[in-house]
């Protein structure tokens, strides 16, 4: 709290008029600060609640923390395929494991420190922000005035609408990583990302955890091999795995919290100590008054922008998990970029020429940049997969991670990367070479010359260059 | 004839058995396994209206005993309970998944299948073009015939979207997932747009196949599918060699084509045994929607997980070392020669594998039994023997193909989703029955 709210915190007093005023100081809105003020903008930023919002406090970063610890408990569990020993005994130590996430958290947010922004020369301002015209919002009985407005107010766990739920209580990731004890029976609802992620940890760390999922697959963005992979490591780990599933209800009972659930029409109840419920985001536009500024939104879709970001109001524009479809860290840090750019250096950049990877940080990680091969045939793109399994690469078997793969599209007939898909332990760094590849314009063919150390699982992607070089060398169609 | 051509008649002939030995003569209903208390799979009854065909063919049935049996069966089926009840026989022209073998009343509150009827509906299409006499029991034969094919409602089954779903419930509704990626439902769609009662809108095929994959996969360049009947089922009864549609004309390439480079890479992949299993190589190979141990019968934990009936696929499992024996057999007019090499080595080292001269659905040549005889699954599965039955007679004298080239629902329906070229080219009627011949 001293670096993300200290308690002592005034508001300064605002400046007759600003260059740029940002409306929460998550990821998108920091970076729309720091660099609009790097550039010699004069900006002020306004935040509810905590420098470094959702991803800081209570996304991406404890939750990767918690998801390290409970690798560590994997690695433990599966020594003998090591060729190590087991060690005995093996308890886990759930409070150490959330004491480790606090402490990390806490030593990260120094670098969103609101005395980091008052050395940018940017004006911290703590409380509710809303705009009161087309120019200004108020904050604490404040008016900031301002050329150029972006709005990044993130967004928040979307609840799912179960009868009951709210009366037995559930948990959500923005207060998972407070728990300090570690239930005995858990049930996660919602098998995307954050499920995912939370329900793997959460039993590699001893809990008794299972997860419904109202679809046939786990992250039905996915390729459809992906998410098989999953589900067959979820099934290692233990996980108890309800797929094409829906919470009817939850209900109470002799002080038992039972859940009903239903697949097709075979019901069945079972008894959880905790609800986790991982269902995905909502867009934080309430209490902004958007109205009051001309600015478009709905509560699903959020604060409506066209490609450039910009909403309804040509001063405002927006950026991050408030507007953006896909809600990831790296994207509301793009977004930012993009927003700042067109918003004070009338530069022209676009939302859609935008590369983005983004991973679920399971064990194996699953990673995706581009289209997918579905989304490229809806457009008429004829594809062509390049696929690399993980038992083909010399380090992965070293390592005994070979439940993956590489899976690299090109546009057929040419060495055009469209898109890419990694299932590897560490996928999330593998993806970032072909995200690079893709900016640059580099095809497959030229990395089939990149010398790759060996042994490493990247290798993977060589070794789907080095197939398109065949495949083009003996192409086998039938005329 | 030569060592193969005596193996194959025997397999073949074995697996007619299963038929012959299991149906009920009063409805025509067969069961979906031989074991004790079995229901009658609807797609089970289209494998064995076909293999009635094919015995009849090659004298292994009387013409007049195949016909009153077949006029049984497709009396049954007109004359159910089509209302949807919870315990209906069917709905809309489809059926459930599985029957009572007695009554045919729906068992185990199964789905209304859409894929099992259009393969029951598959074998009705094949007794209606192969029994062309003007008898009184043939003409009713294939007026019922006709009579069921066209009552089904295909575009029902879309459910008012693009494709079609995989199912329906009478408690439930659609299964609220449909079709994704290449699957075995090729025949499903020819049918269902052929249909001149019913048919499917014209853009269904296309929303269902935008979301296949070619891939690269050890060298091969290839519709992608991880277990081998996807590549089978429907090419039993299609014959797919030289058509294309707009997919394949893209890739250069055709879907038996296709299906020989999927038998490329289950032998591949068995060749590399990422897994380690045991048996497992060039010859050892048989990935696909089978029977197996699950890990109660697996006894000790064997380091690794078994998971019973599954839908085994390569490279990405489930694989548990358990091989469906007759896999590649069904294969066969694809890749003759690894097939056979495969089934002759399979059988030399595990003969267990095939009790009583009939193949089982899989056997586990890593899980030894206190004889030292590998696993085996318990009994026998019909649709394993349907499609083993019909690709040996596909490649033995193509006599499937034949009638279903010549089936004008068919070839509408074929043409209809956008195949084109080989002997869709031609006109009706023209077929070179020596062209099957081998």
């Amino acid at each position: 709290m001293h670096y993300v709210r200290p308690p002592d915190w005034h508001n300064p007093s605002p400046a007759s008029l600003y260059d740029l005023v940002v409306l929460g100081a998550g990821t998108a809105g920091l970076f729309a600060a720091k660099m609009a003020a790097a550039r010699g903008k004069k900006v002020a930023i306004v935040e509810r609640h905590l420098l470094g919002g959702t991803c800081l406090n209570i996304g991406c970063l404890p939750s990767k923390t918690i998801i390290r610890t409970s690798r560590a408990y994997g690695d433990m569990r599966d020594g003998a395929q090591f060729g190590a020993e087991v060690p005995h005994d093996v308890t886990v130590d759930f409070p150490a494991a959330m004491r480790r996430v606090r402490r990390i958290r806490a030593r990260v947010s120094q670098f969103d420190s609101v005395r980091g922004l008052e050395a940018a020369g940017i004006d911290t301002f703590f409380g509710d922000g809303r705009f009161v015209g087309s120019d200004a919002l108020t904050v604490n009985g404040a008016t900031l005035r301002f050329t150029r407005a972006v709005i990044a107010t993130g967004a928040h766990p979307s609840t799912p609408t179960i009868p009951g739920l709210a009366e037995a209580g559930y948990i959500t990731n923005e207060n998972a990583f407070e728990l300090t004890e570690a239930p005995r029976r858990l049930l996660v609802i919602g098998g995307g990302p954050l499920g995912c992620e939370m329900a793997q940890a959460f039993c590699r760390l001893g809990v008794e955890t299972t997860i419904v999922q109202n679809w046939p697959l786990f992250l039905p963005r996915e390729e459809r091999d992906a998410a098989q992979l999953l589900s067959d490591a979820f099934a290692r780990d233990g996980i108890r795995i309800r797929l094409d599933t829906n919470v009817e209800s939850v209900r109470i009972d002799g002080g038992e919290t039972l859940v009903d659930l239903v697949h097709d029409d075979y019901r069945n109840t079972i008894a959880v100590d905790a609800i986790l419920t991982g269902v995905g985001r909502t867009p934080n536009v309430g209490d902004l008054d958007l109205e009051a500024a001309g600015v478009a939104y709905d509560d699903s879709h959020g604060v409506h922008v066209d490609d450039f970001l910009c909403t309804a109001n040509s001063r405002i524009f927006a950026a991050g998990d408030v507007c953006l479809e896909r809600k990831f860290n790296a994207t509301a840090e793009a977004s930012a970029r993009i927003a700042v750019a067109n918003a004070l250096f009338d530069e022209h950049r676009r939302l859609s020429a935008l590369i983005i990877p983004w991973c679920t940080y399971t064990d194996p990680e699953i990673a995706h940049v581009g289209m997918y091969v579905r989304e490229a045939r809806e457009q008429g793109i004829s594809v062509k997969t390049f696929t690399i399994p993980l038992h083909e690469v010399d380090r992965a078997i070293a390592d005994g991670e070979e439940g993956g793969f590489v899976k690299i599209h090109v546009r057929e007939r040419t060495d055009e990367i469209i898109g890419a898909t990694i299932v590897a332990t560490h996928a999330g760094e593998m993806i970032s070479e072909i995200t690079l590849a893709m900016v640059a314009g580099v095809g497959l063919r030229t990395l089939a010359n990149v010398i790759h150390p060996y042994p490493t699982q990247a290798e993977a992607i060589r070794q789907a260059a080095e197939a398109y070089e065949l495949s083009q060398a003996s192409s086998p169609a039938l005329e | 004839m030569t060592a193969d051509e005596v193996l194959l008649n025997e397999i073949e002939r074995n697996a007619f058995g299963y038929f012959r030995e299991t149906v009920n003569p009063t409805n025509g209903l067969v069961p979906d396994t031989s074991r004790e208390g079995s229901p009658c799979s609807i797609a089970v009854v289209g494998f064995a209206l076909t293999s009635y065909v094919v015995a009849v063919d090659r004298g292994w049935m009387k013409r007049d005993e195949a016909v009153a049996l077949i006029l049984a069966t497709l009396r049954f089926f007109r004359d159910s309970d089509q209302n949807g009840g919870s315990d209906a026989t069917g709905y809309k022209g489809f059926y459930y998944h599985f029957l009572d073998m007695h009554s045919g009343l729906r068992a185990w509150r199964s789905e209304l299948s859409i894929i099992d009827t259009t393969l029951l509906i598959a074998g009705v299409l094949i007794v209606r073009d192969y029994f062309d006499a003007n008898s009184a029991s043939e003409v009713e034969l294939r007026e019922i015939a006709d009579e069921l094919y066209r009552r089904v409602d295909w575009h029902w089954s879309q459910n008012e979207g693009t494709t079609i779903a995989l199912g329906w419930k009478p408690e439930s509704g659609f299964m609220h997932y449909g079709w994704e990626g290449y699957s075995e439902g090729t025949a499903l769609y020819v049918l269902a747009a052929g249909s001149p009662t019913h048919p499917i809108t014209r853009d269904a095929y296309e929303g269902w196949t935008v979301s296949y994959q070619w891939e690269n996969l050890y060298g091969n360049d290839f519709l992608y599918a991880g277990p081998l009947f996807i590549y089978q089922f429907s090419q039993a009864w299609l014959d797919m060699r030289g058509i294309r549609d707009p997919f394949m004309r893209d890739k250069r390439s055709d879907y038996f084509e296709n299906a020989r480079r999927a038998v490329l890479v289950q032998r591949e992949y068995a060749r590399r045994n990422p897994r380690g299993f045991v048996g497992y190589g060039e010859n050892c190979w048989g990935l696909t929607a089978c029977d197996g141990p699950d890990n109660n019968a697996a006894g000790e934990a064997r380091g690794h997980s078994f998971f019973g009936y599954a839908a085994r696929g390569v490279p990405y499992g489930p694989d548990d070392g358990t091989i469906a024996g007759w896999a590649p057999l069904a294969s066969l007019p694809f890749a003759p020669e690894a097939v056979i090499a495969a089934t002759r080595t399979m059988y030399q080292r595990y003969p267990e594998m095939r009790p009583g001269g009939r193949y089982a659905s899989s056997f586990n040549p890593g899980l030894l039994g206190a004889d030292g005889k590998c696993w085996v699954s318990a009994g026998h599965y019909g649709l394993d023997q349907g499609i083993v039955l019909m690709m040996i007679e596909n490649y033995r004298s193509g006599l499937i193909w034949r009638l279903t080239r010549n089936c004008n629902y068919v070839v509408d329906g074929l043409r209809s989703i956008g195949f084109r070229d080989g002997w869709l080219s031609r006109d009706q009627g023209q077929q070179d029955e020596g062209d099957d011949k081998r």
